[in-house]
């Protein structure tokens, strides 16, 4: 993996991609000062809108903005269509395994899928063994992380199939950036994201059960402030005009949720919850969970209140089910995988294993239920003892991991200290489904690693986002 | 509306209320302080700060002897005071956080400004003209919150509980000015003219931000009783009991109508004012100013407890 990876504005021979020209002629004109002083100005206006963020076990720096990369990435109307289908096909594909996981398991008796991936992972909640959610609709809103290798090939890296987060950066970025560079978008035709709303509002209500009334009440479930996403809590409810509430404010009558108001007790029927499963209600899950609605599953199972996501999504987006999606799609849909998976060995074949060891300092090694960035070996920049650290692991316990080559990441030209630069990006969009389809606003989050050579993008390891455009013509 | 929505909204001007009138109270004790003790008197004023903020059991658990540096540490830094300037903008951030879509952007900016100022304040020293600027700082930050909300926030429910945390929290600080210097307004046997309580009245009236206010009401020299009567009774004064509970029984009436329903809160308010509107100034010292100060505060607990448990809650 020595070769140069593929760079979305510039190609291996200096010539500028179509999608990126415009793009790349003012970058060259623009004088360093201008993109100094919005690059001060970005920041600026993060920091009063307040849109921050915790890293977990950080209290120096308990909200710290992400960094906001001030150059576009830019995606071609052709390459998010093809993206938007395969997208489509991935989350439908993942809501008939969802529905089959906890229904009539299909896909365990035709032998596709070993069965101990599925019930011995933690994720898999027994509780809705033999239940339905409402209209049958399991991940309502689903992140689906996109990485690109070259002009043609993109892969999924991951389903994020529970609490996806990244909207509001994907809604906040293109504010900032219209506000800063007008120039650019009048050169421009960029696909709006702002109606993703909207659109999410019309999904949410589509989801409402059958006994709610023709108005449903809609609200976002957050653990609290001291979230490290709380700020997109807040900034969704607002933007959907709805409540947000923590667990104290709902309670449960009779199997059916309320919440507390000024006014008076009043009926919840569709709570968008940004709270893991195990928190959700202590009768049922963990019970020293303060920031549940106790009841709430008897609630959930009387078929008198949506759960968006709904309880045990969770069971089809670990990376051990991941590299799965294919058989899946090709089991529950009879067609072949639109967007493809990154080749990945499962460590708990023995023959994968043995491939997997000999070849360590080229491999990406994962843990199988970490997320974050966390637990995971990137081969080609370990030293020798982490290597060796992770040998020890994987022979310790080798159905815990998966490996994947070495990816060469796309990069796209980031603003850093020296200049413009390449920087490895992915790309995170996000899918909608209500009873009444699917909805995808064209964009998404693109993750940056701003350090020169890194391949990790996440946020609590460094990561910066940058604003995506999809070219609309 | 969430009750907690309530709650912290009511709660987040209170706390901005309270570090407001904390800095003028440390203001109005630094001037006195100043003064020669021929025209201040030879009391602590440092120690009457504490007890007129209400912070006396803390205070005397962490010091012996109420000093500028003492009082000014507590008052202001010390976080282990919930009530000091510092911790009120800890909480009232806190609130403004959780409620912040509630807020419109010119308070959250006001509030969220104040405390990225003190978190990167490192000293928790403050002297002289430092103080003198700090408190100012201090009371500018409560004028545009208060300012802000007055100007940008929609009339409705949210408004209500924002200014029922400010007015509650209004009058209990200046029924506490009144606990603590009562004494001062009380008619002596020896009447020292100008002397010595002179400038402890306008310390008491600059606590309030009414030097001004008061010599346009009477066109007089400050005596004690027309002190008493400009705090207590005269509803022009925004900071005197009459006036913060006439705006308190308007905010409870506009959520009573908009909700379509009375209770407790509506008319603890309601006779609250009514005794304090048919009071005379002279029938106050009558009965016993002290008596009638110390009834007050607990009318007005009562109506804080009744707020909560119909709405908060």
């Amino acid at each position: 993996m020595s070769t140069a990876p593929f760079d979305e504005m510039t190609l291996a021979d200096g010539s500028v991609r179509q999608a990126y020209a415009k793009l790349s002629e003012w970058l060259k004109t623009a004088p360093a000062e201008l993109l100094n002083y919005r690059v001060e100005e970005a920041e600026l206006l993060f920091r009063r809108i307040g849109i921050t963020f915790a890293v977990y076990g950080d209290q120096q720096a308990q909200e710290r903005l992400i960094p906001f990369d001030i150059i576009p990435r830019i995606i071609t109307a052709e390459e998010w269509g093809r993206l938007s289908v395969g997208l489509e096909q991935r989350v439908d594909a993942l809501n008939r395994f969802i529905s089959d996981m906890y229904g009539r398991r299909e896909i365990l008796k035709a032998g596709i899928i070993p069965e101990d991936l599925v019930f011995q992972n933690e994720a898999f909640r027994p509780e809705m063994a033999g239940k339905t959610p409402p209209h049958d609709i399991w991940v309502h809103i689903a992140g689906i992380d996109i990485v690109r290798v070259d002009s043609e090939t993109f892969y999924v890296l991951e389903d994020n199939a529970r609490t996806p987060s990244g909207v509001s950066y994907m809604l906040e970025n293109r504010e900032v950036m219209i506000r800063l560079f007008p120039e650019l978008f009048s050169r421009h035709r960029v696909a709006p994201v702002e109606r993703y709303s909207d659109e999410l509002l019309a999904t949410l209500r589509s989801l409402a059960p059958r006994s709610s009334s023709a108005d449903p009440n809609v609200v976002l479930l957050t653990p609290g402030v001291y979230n490290s996403a709380y700020y997109e809590h807040s900034f969704l409810a607002d933007k959907l005009g709805i409540e947000l509430v923590e667990g104290r404010d709902l309670f449960v009558r009779d199997d059916v949720v309320y919440m507390r108001t000024t006014e008076g007790p009043k009926r919840v029927d569709v709570i968008y919850r940004r709270l893991d499963d195990e928190f959700l209600d202590p009768l049922v899950f963990r019970p020293d969970s303060v920031l549940g609605v106790p009841g709430l599953m008897a609630a959930y199972h009387a078929g008198n209140v949506t759960l968006t996501n709904a309880v045990g999504t969770g069971v089809a987006d670990d990376k051990a089910i991941y590299s799965y999606m294919p058989e899946i799609i090709k089991f529950y849909l009879g067609s072949e995988p639109i967007l493809k998976n990154v080749p990945t060995y499962r460590c708990r074949e023995p023959e994968a294993l043995k491939y997997v060891l000999d070849h360590l300092p080229e491999l990406v090694v994962k843990e199988v239920h970490g997320s974050g960035g966390y637990g995971m070996l990137v081969g080609p920049h370990a030293s020798k003892e982490q290597i060796e650290l992770f040998r020890a692991k994987l022979i310790a316990s080798p159905a815990g991991f998966i490996a994947q080559p070495t990816l060469a990441l796309s990069t796209c030209p980031t603003y850093v200290n020296s200049g413009v630069a390449p920087r490895h990006v992915d790309l995170r969009p996000f899918v909608l489904t209500g009873s009444d389809g699917v909805r995808i606003v064209p964009g998404g989050l693109t993750r940056v690693a701003m350090r020169e050579g890194s391949l990790v993008v996440n946020s609590s390891q460094g990561g910066g986002t940058k604003d995506t455009w999809v070219l609309d013509e | 509306m969430l009750s907690r929505t309530a709650d912290n909204l009511f709660w987040l001007s209170r706390y901005v209320e309270r570090a407001e009138a904390l800095a003028r109270i440390l203001e109005a004790t630094q001037r006195l302080a100043s003064l020669p003790v021929a025209y201040a008197g030879s009391s602590n004023e440092w120690e009457s700060a504490v007890f007129t903020a209400g912070c006396d059991d803390g205070f005397f658990a962490k010091y012996e002897d109420a000093t500028a540096e003492t009082v000014i540490d507590y008052l202001v830094f010390e976080k282990e005071n919930p009530s000091s300037i510092v911790s009120c903008f800890e909480v009232a951030r806190h609130n403004a956080r959780a409620v912040r879509t509630a807020l419109t952007v010119e308070m959250w900016e006001a509030i969220n400004g104040a405390w990225l100022e003190l978190r990167r304040r490192q000293d928790r020293k403050l002297e002289g003209e430092e103080l003198t600027r700090f408190l100012a700082w201090v009371k500018e930050i409560g004028l545009r919150f208060d300012g802000s909300g007055h100007r940008t926030m929609l009339r409705n429910d949210i408004y209500d509980f924002s200014r029922l945390g400010m007015l509650l929290e209004r009058a209990d600080n200046t029924a506490r000015i009144l606990d603590v210097k009562y004494h001062l307004l009380l008619p002596k046997e020896t009447q020292v003219g100008g002397g010595l309580d002179y400038y402890q009245w306008s310390a008491i009236l600059r606590a309030v931000s009414a030097v001004t206010s008061y010599h346009w009401v009477y066109r007089e020299s400050l005596k004690p009783w027309l002190i008493a009567d400009l705090l207590i009774l005269n509803d022009q004064m925004p900071r005197s009991l009459a006036a913060c509970y006439g705006d308190l029984v308007r905010h409870l009436d506009d959520l009573a109508s908009g909700y379509g329903r009375q209770g407790p809160a509506q008319r603890i308010a309601r006779s609250t004012r009514i005794k304090l509107e048919n009071a005379e100034i002279k029938q106050v010292f009558q009965g016993g100013l002290h008596e009638f100060i110390t009834a007050f505060i607990a009318d007005n607990n009562r109506l804080g407890a009744a707020i909560a448990e119909q709405y908060l809650i």
